[in-house]
């Protein structure tokens, strides 16, 4: 059947409705972070094993009168929250697919791109303020060694921290990256702690036995290439590792992800 | 006001919607009728921007959906209810959107208080939402932008008859201040209830559009006579052209008063005979329905159960 012609064509008037704010989507999507169990649960007891393990090693170390210093600490509770922010990084995706709820958020902001974007961002600004929950909780843990051994090292080196905060940034970007590429969470976890894992052990084996692979690794293994960030010693090799790694681990992904999702049909 | 301008969607070999027009125009409520998997929450995907159709063009108020700057301030979409996080409460989901639009939290009250929601039933999360209650949630989030254009897929189902009421009552203002207002529903008495113009898919394709008045007012006539051969015979006499209901009875495309005229004429004893009215929306609806019914639909039943 053919098109009705309108009498009246009515039209919306856009002139008063700038576009959402970046900023706004951004706030939007922490909001998403812990307004649910889910999420009150993950950051929750992310918390409580970083502060059990720390608390655990001050134990082991003053029974043992062993030596404990600020950066081991600082070293443990980043390593603690390490597991947990690429879960977090994949639930800030992943959750839209399982409940669904896509449908609504591209239906607020058409543009699916910003929406991406606003939870990279997020996912950025809770991986820099679980780290840095992380590492206050190691001083205060320190100070507590401190008044029981009586003194205590508090050397931090900032270097390191930094070279931290960004092993901590890369393995919530991971998780994004897997989790844009899959849309489903148990699969980006499953792909995730798989990489972690079973990667290093792949690599490892591959460098035995093939002989050319030990120098390809380098530029293919982005678990061995943050290493150096953990002891502030990147030469500049090391950062070509890093680039060229983090492009394949994280760009990659991450790219063909926003292109699947910016042509996903939702129901 | 939305106008959809040949709008098609393949799935592979399927096509979902086939060279669909229309326009939803503003100040009236339009029924988007169809059996389930006719294409309407296709289209109505399409039009807000959520499935790229394969042709054709979506536009809201002049606009394609993709352009139109926090589109929820002019355009309010419910799609699916169920399709909300089950771990968040009402409250928070609207909080969110309102968040994301830019409107107060106060508006997200406002909402709450329009659709019905308690202060116990906000505080709920929405897996403990019975699906009427999602549907309210579903209305509220819609409203919230305050816009001039509502998009519903199927937004009575569910609701109990007070609900339907209510959703009618809403809708009819919305539609009364100027609004645009396009639902959904595989029920023809729910459409029936609430809407001023009807369009009909079927298989992807528009079968049937027109105002209300105009589709459920076919002229002709229903008859039953005691013998069914004799009354065919009859009419054929008499050269109006029936055709069997089914059940025993004809439809004549006559007024009553020939029809009844052409069986005194041949002495035969009718059991019925009533302008059939609405039998040609009801009659091609159930068509449409049974073609992709699982289980045959005997016309005897259909006869009474759609405008039920």
């Amino acid at each position: 059947m053919s098109a009705t012609v309108p009498t009246a064509p009515t039209t919306l008037d856009l002139s008063s409705t700038p576009r959402v704010p970046f900023a706004r989507l951004v706030k939007v999507e922490l909001r998403k972070t812990y307004d649910t169990r889910a999420g009150v649960w993950l950051l929750g007891i992310t918390s409580f094993l970083a502060l059990a393990v720390m608390v655990l090693v001050l134990i082991i170390v003053l029974v043992q009168d062993d030596k404990l210093t600020l950066d081991d600490l600082v070293g443990v509770a980043n390593f603690i929250t390490g597991f947990l922010l690429p879960v977090l990084g994949i639930m800030l995706v992943t959750s839209e697919w399982s409940q669904r709820t896509a449908m609504v958020t591209f239906t607020l902001e058409a543009h699916r791109g910003r929406v991406v974007s606003a939870k990279l961002v997020a996912g950025l600004l809770l991986a820099l303020i679980v780290s840095l929950i992380a590492t206050v909780s190691a001083f205060v843990v320190n100070g507590i060694y401190a008044v029981v051994h009586g003194g205590a090292d508090w050397h931090f080196g900032l270097l390191a921290f930094l070279g931290f905060l960004l092993t901590q940034v890369f393995s919530m970007l991971t998780g994004f990256a897997f989790a844009t590429l899959l849309l489903n969470t148990a699969a980006a976890i499953v792909v995730y702690f798989g990489y972690k894992f079973l990667i290093p052990t792949i690599f490892a084996i591959a460098a035995q036995y093939l002989g050319w692979f030990e120098k390809v690794q380098p530029w293919v293994d982005f678990g061995q290439a943050q290493s150096p960030l953990f002891d502030a010693s990147m030469g500049g090799k090391d950062w070509a590792y890093l680039a060229v790694t983090g492009v394949v681990w994280l760009a990659v992904p991450v790219a063909l992800g926003m292109w699947r999702i910016l042509r996903a049909e939702l129901k | 006001m939305i106008s959809i301008e040949n709008v098609t969607k393949r799935y592979g070999q399927f096509t979902a919607v086939d060279d669909v027009s229309f326009v939803a125009e503003s100040g009236k409520v339009t029924g988007f009728l169809g059996p389930n998997g006719a294409g309407k929450s296709t289209t109505m995907r399409i039009m807000v921007g959520l499935t790229p159709p394969d042709a054709g063009t979506a536009r809201i108020g002049g606009h394609r959906y993709r352009e139109i700057p926090n589109p929820a301030r002019h355009v309010g979409v419910l799609l699916d209810a169920s399709a909300q996080h089950a771990g968040r409460t009402g409250r928070e989901v609207l909080r969110l959107s309102a968040d994301t639009m830019g409107v107060g939290g106060s508006r997200v009250e406002e909402m709450l208080t329009l659709v019905g929601l308690n202060e116990t039933e906000a505080k709920r999360r929405i897996r403990n939402y019975s699906l009427g209650m999602r549907q309210r949630l579903g209305i509220a989030n819609a409203l919230l932008g305050d816009p001039s254009v509502l998009v519903l897929d199927e937004p009575v189902n569910g609701l109990d008859p007070a609900g339907i009421h209510w959703m009618r009552g809403l809708l009819r203002n919305f539609a009364g201040r100027g609004g645009t207002v396009l639902l959904s529903s595989h029920l023809l008495h729910e459409v029936e209830m609430i809407a001023d113009e009807l369009i009909v898919i079927g298989r992807g394709k528009i079968v049937a559009q027109g105002t209300r008045a105009e589709l459920l007012q076919t002229a002709g006539t229903y008859v039953k006579g005691l013998d069914a051969t004799a009354l065919a015979g009859a009419l054929q006499s008499s050269g109006i052209h029936a055709s069997p209901s089914g059940d025993g009875g004809f439809r004549c495309e006559v007024e009553p008063v020939e029809v009844g005229r052409a069986a005194a004429r041949a002495g035969v004893v009718l059991v019925e005979l009533k302008p059939a009215e609405g039998a040609g929306l009801e009659e091609m609806f159930l068509q449409l329905t049974a073609d992709d019914a699982r289980e045959p639909v005997a016309p005897a039943a259909a006869e009474g159960g759609l405008t039920a």
